[in-house]
């Protein structure tokens, strides 16, 4: 390698490294949410972020760090949970309960209503939430980071919306949902430049 | 409860949530992955 080559590596290594450390504080929000565990969410961020520099050749710089970065996360939080359950031949959400229980007994923590809420939706749901309530990815976005269809996302996202509003008593409104939902189906349209018709309101079946 | 922009309540309180950690200063337990990174530069 010549010096100029190893000078233009160093340079996109050190690019990457700031726009990694730039983005770990959302890691951690992603996984505390995904989680409901502040320790362990810090763990899966952290290895996520060496995974991520460990691939970081695979990364298109200008592309979106964040939402890379959050598939590698969930990815590494998925297959935890898979290990889990295979060690202790339970099921999912049996095992995540264990892990939020143990959370809470050891550590002593209070979750807050908006966290009980979020623990109780599963967890294909509490990640879409996530991703696309709190973490502002569109649709799209979240789609990709979740590896799954747009209209899979979009009735997760509103399943686990339903949920929520069911958990935390709040009364839906038809008519401002509708309009919601409306607002949101217009930009998706826009975000994926498709013309402006709603052939995917009738396939919403999730 | 439902705001006038037809959004429920917790609906800002889940991005308050998430903030709330983007926020939060990185705690000491990140100091080994980040001087991994600082150290990569050397390798």
């Amino acid at each position: 390698m010549t010096a100029d080559r190893q000078t233009t590596g160093n340079q996109a290594d050190e690019a990457f490294r700031r726009e990694l450390l730039a983005t770990l504080p959302h890691l951690r929000a992603f996984a505390r949410g995904l989680s409901g565990r502040p320790d362990y969410a810090d763990d899966l961020a952290q290895e996520a972020a060496i995974k991520a520099w460990t691939a970081r050749e695979r990364y298109t710089p200008g592309t979106n760090m964040r939402a890379w970065t959050f598939a590698i996360l969930r990815n590494h939080y998925l297959s935890e949970l898979r290990r889990n359950r295979r060690q202790t031949d339970l099921d999912e959400g049996v095992a995540e309960r264990m892990l939020v229980m143990d959370a809470d007994q050891e550590g002593g923590l209070h979750l807050s209503d908006m966290e009980t809420a979020l623990l109780q939706l599963a967890p294909e749901r509490r990640e879409a939430v996530m991703l696309v309530g709190a973490g502002g990815f569109t649709y799209e976005e979240a789609a990709e980071i979740a590896d799954c269809a747009v209209g899979t996302m979009k009735s997760r996202v509103a399943r686990a919306r339903a949920e929520l509003n069911r958990l935390l008593n709040t009364e839906p409104d038809p008519q401002a949902i509708a309009k919601r939902n409306a607002a949101m189906r217009a930009r998706a349209r826009r975000d994926a430049g498709e013309p402006q018709t709603a052939p995917a309101a009738k396939r919403n079946t999730g | 409860m439902i705001r006038k922009d037809g959004e429920p309540g917790w609906a800002a309180g889940l991005r308050k949530l998430y903030n709330s950690v983007v926020d939060e200063p990185l705690p000491d337990s990140f100091d080994d992955i980040l001087k991994k990174l600082d150290e990569s530069d050397d390798g």
